[in-house]
């Protein structure tokens, strides 16, 4: 029995097993809560080990020629860094962790509209990772393509590619029916008096990211499937000895990938549109610019996937329209940050940490996306592009976009979930360490990348070893602020304070329900009368 | 399933956007396919002209037919549900499942004779006839192969649904589970319209 500081007592969804022991409440429970943290768990794990391998890349570039592995080894290690990052971690992330957690919650439902389903999705997210990771430990060695699986080496190396696709085609449909899930759960369960624009902005951005989820997971499905049939039957869809065509498979693929950066990105931003008002103390600027934004950025996304291939051959008038269309995604963007700078302006801000993880994501957010336009326009593109400076960029939006929302959603709604709160000094020292070796490791790619050093090569020329050097030592500077910050939350899971209901003065309807929250969420499914962020 | 048992509300419209939902996705996944197909017809006309002579637009033909007359017998089943008669609605979806194993039968006899003329993928006849042949045969085994797989998924759907409506779950005031069977059943239906044409009717 928890006792809520009203006194009132109630039994938490940690306590409530529905009848199954053990692990079995967990694994077989179709509560949203649990099922948003038995995607945490999985999630934080995948990371720990993507983090890991990525550590291995940055040792082996510590210095010219060959120091810790070799290049085949090194060809798995990037690829294998960027499938389970890609689509173990930042795919699923915030929107499985998060969304799963505090959807119904913010929008005043007991649970998500297909709760069995939900379950599903977990079940089928695990088929997935368990074949990504066969793909290392059997066959002919780990895959060695990259995670964006190009035709035709995808099928013709001798590496273990056939669990690695499989398993990302499977991961496919884990993302989409949660993406089903949720726009079906927005449109059928918002509490009585909730309309769309009295909705807060997370779940819109859960919104428009589940029908980029729907409509644009498919199309890499179907394409990876064309690669399974490459390899398995010879069918020559992108094989040019057999009149296939390679360039179409970069299309296919990309058509799915570029939306997916915005199923990244666009939770990130919702997380952080509920972080800023909390913390100014002052209602969100530009509500509905914000909405529309996202809803435009989800729609343009669609349509810019050709920047990915500016130089692998394409009609100069495709490219001058693709080009035109990446600066115009850039737009909706850029409004979302001018609209949390207005927030932040005039507001009575308290700084606490997960505010200080909110505006380092502007931060290196902003250097991420005015990166992108360098690489959007057409001339420029031609000289940086397969070089560090796009690892850099790509680093900076989905590493320092979606993974700074990512810790900064868990240090807000952590004392929702556990109903404990964690050490704030050891926090805010774990925060500064990741941030400044962030920008130590991938800032100086950005360097790199401008003088030449093309990615993906395990080795380098004498003239990049300094800026190298520097970017090695942040990684290891990143890797222990990031252990600080883990095992500060491990320890509050276990022994922190208790937290009360609204550590933050949060005026969304989950700081209304208990931390943490009982199983059916409300006592009485709230009545709406206002928008999402008022304070008075 | 405790937890999901203490919700006793039903939303039949959510199960139904749901669905919908999901036809969406399976769609796209069949447009991906789409787009290959145009883009090789369209540099390989030629090629495409001759191989898809190959066909047989009889087995073709009889193959739309019962797939259009399974269709009409699955939204009967649910007409027939509506007005509480059980056993014509199990008659109903039993064709639709019969048909459906029909369709099968043909499409194994038909890819039977295809392969036993060296015409899939891979095998060294095809080969020496040239991209455009490879390229059609390929489409032709990979999305009829997709197509077939998802009449099996929407068999066993069906199957599901026979036994709810047999064992009384699914009844003359709950029947969205079926309605949701029979609109993966019309999407099914609806891909193969677009198939048939493509392969056994453009030369």
């Amino acid at each position: 029995m928890t006792i809520e500081t009203t006194g009132k007592v109630y039994k938490s969804f940690f306590e409530e097993k529905g009848g199954k022991k053990g692990i079995f409440a967990w694994i077989f429970s179709t509560d949203h809560k649990r099922i948003g943290l038995l995607y945490f768990y999985s999630i934080i794990t995948f990371f720990v080990t993507g983090a890991t391998l990525g550590l291995l890349m940055k040792l082996e570039l510590i210095a010219p020629g060959e120091t810790i592995v070799k290049a085949q080894t090194y060809n798995s290690l990037f690829t294998v860094h960027g499938v389970i990052m890609i689509f173990l971690v930042v795919i699923p992330g915030i929107p499985a962790v998060f969304g799963n957690f505090l959807l119904p919650l913010q929008i005043g439902a007991e649970d998500v509209a297909f709760p069995r389903l939900n379950l599903f999705s977990w079940w089928i997210y695990v088929a997935g990772a368990v074949l990504v990771l066969l793909s290392l430990f059997t066959g002919t060695g780990a895959p060695d393509t990259g995670w964006t699986f190009y035709a035709p080496y995808s099928f013709k190396t001798s590496t273990n590619m056939l669990p690695a696709v499989l398993g990302a085609f499977i991961l496919g449909f884990s993302s989409i029916l949660t993406g089903l899930n949720f726009i079906v759960t927005i449109h059928r369960m918002r509490a009585p008096g909730m309309t769309w624009f009295r909705m807060p902005l997370f779940p819109w951005t859960l919104y428009g990211t589940g029908w980029i989820q729907l409509l644009a997971t498919p199309v890499i499905g179907i394409t990876l499937l064309m690669v399974v049939g490459e390899r398995l039957f010879n069918i020559g869809f992108f094989d040019p000895a057999l009149g296939g065509d390679p360039i179409l498979y970069q299309h296919l693929f990309w058509i799915y990938s570029h939306p997916a950066v915005y199923i990244m990105i666009l939770p990130a931003m919702g997380v952080i549109s509920e972080i800023i008002p909390t913390f100014a103390r002052k209602t969100i600027f530009g509500y509905k610019a914000i909405v529309l934004s996202t809803l435009a950025i989800a729609f343009v996304g669609y349509f810019v996937w050709g920047h990915h291939m500016f130089t692998s051959g394409m009609s100069g008038t495709a490219l001058f329209t693709f080009s035109i269309l990446t600066f115009l995604v850039a737009i909706p963007s850029a409004i979302k940050v001018f609209n949390w700078v207005s927030t932040l302006h005039k507001g009575s801000i308290y700084p606490s940490l997960p505010f200080f993880w909110a505006i380092s994501f502007i931060f290196v957010f902003m250097i991420g996306g005015l990166s992108g336009l360098v690489l959007g326009s057409l001339a420029t593109d031609v000289h940086v592009h397969d070089t560090h400076f796009v690892v850099a960029h790509f680093h900076y939006i989905v590493f320092g976009g979606t993974g700074f929302a990512f810790f900064a959603a868990i240090h807000y709604w952590f004392p929702k979930i556990y109903g404990r709160m964690y050490n704030m000094t050891i926090g805010k020292i774990g925060w500064i360490i990741v941030f400044l070796g962030f920008n130590t490791l991938y800032g100086p790619m950005f360097y790199l990348g401008i003088k030449g050093m093309p990615r993906r090569y395990f080795d380098y020329l004498k003239e990049y070893t300094d800026f190298n050097v520097i970017s090695s030592v942040g990684a290891m500077i990143l890797i222990t602020g990031m252990v600080i910050v883990i095992v500060n939350l491990i320890y509050a899971g276990f022994k922190g304070e208790k937290a009360v209901a609204n550590p933050w003065g949060g005026s969304t309807l989950e700081w209304t329900v208990p931390s943490p929250p009982p199983l059916e969420n409300f006592e009485k499914i709230p009545e709406v009368t206002t928008g999402p962020y008022t304070y008075s | 399933m405790e937890h999901a048992v203490t919700h006793t509300h039903r939303d039949d419209t959510a199960s139904k956007i749901g669905m919908w939902l999901f036809l969406f996705t399976e769609m796209f996944l069949f447009v991906g396919l789409f787009l290959v197909y145009s883009i090789y017809r369209f540099r390989n006309p030629e090629a495409f002209h001759q191989a898809a002579e190959e066909l047989s637009t009889f087995i073709g033909t009889l193959n739309t037919v019962i797939l259009l007359i399974s269709s009409m017998t699955v939204a009967m089943s649910i007409t027939s549900i509506q007005k509480g008669d059980k056993k014509l609605t199990l008659i109903l979806l039993g064709i639709t499942i019969f048909l459906a194993l029909f369709f099968l039968v043909n499409k194994y006899f038909e890819w039977g004779a295809k392969i036993e003329h060296g015409l899939y993928p891979g095998s060294s006849y095809l080969k020496e006839l040239g991209h455009g042949d490879i390229l059609f045969f390929g489409l032709y085994f990979f999305m009829t192969g997709l197509h077939a797989f998802h009449i099996i998924v929407g068999m066993i759907l069906l199957g599901f649904v026979y036994h709810r409506v047999a064992t009384g779950r699914v009844h003359s005031t709950d029947f969205a589970f079926l309605e949701n069977g029979g609109l993966y059943w019309h999407l099914v239906d609806l891909i193969w319209i677009f198939l048939f044409p493509l392969f056994y009717l453009i030369t």
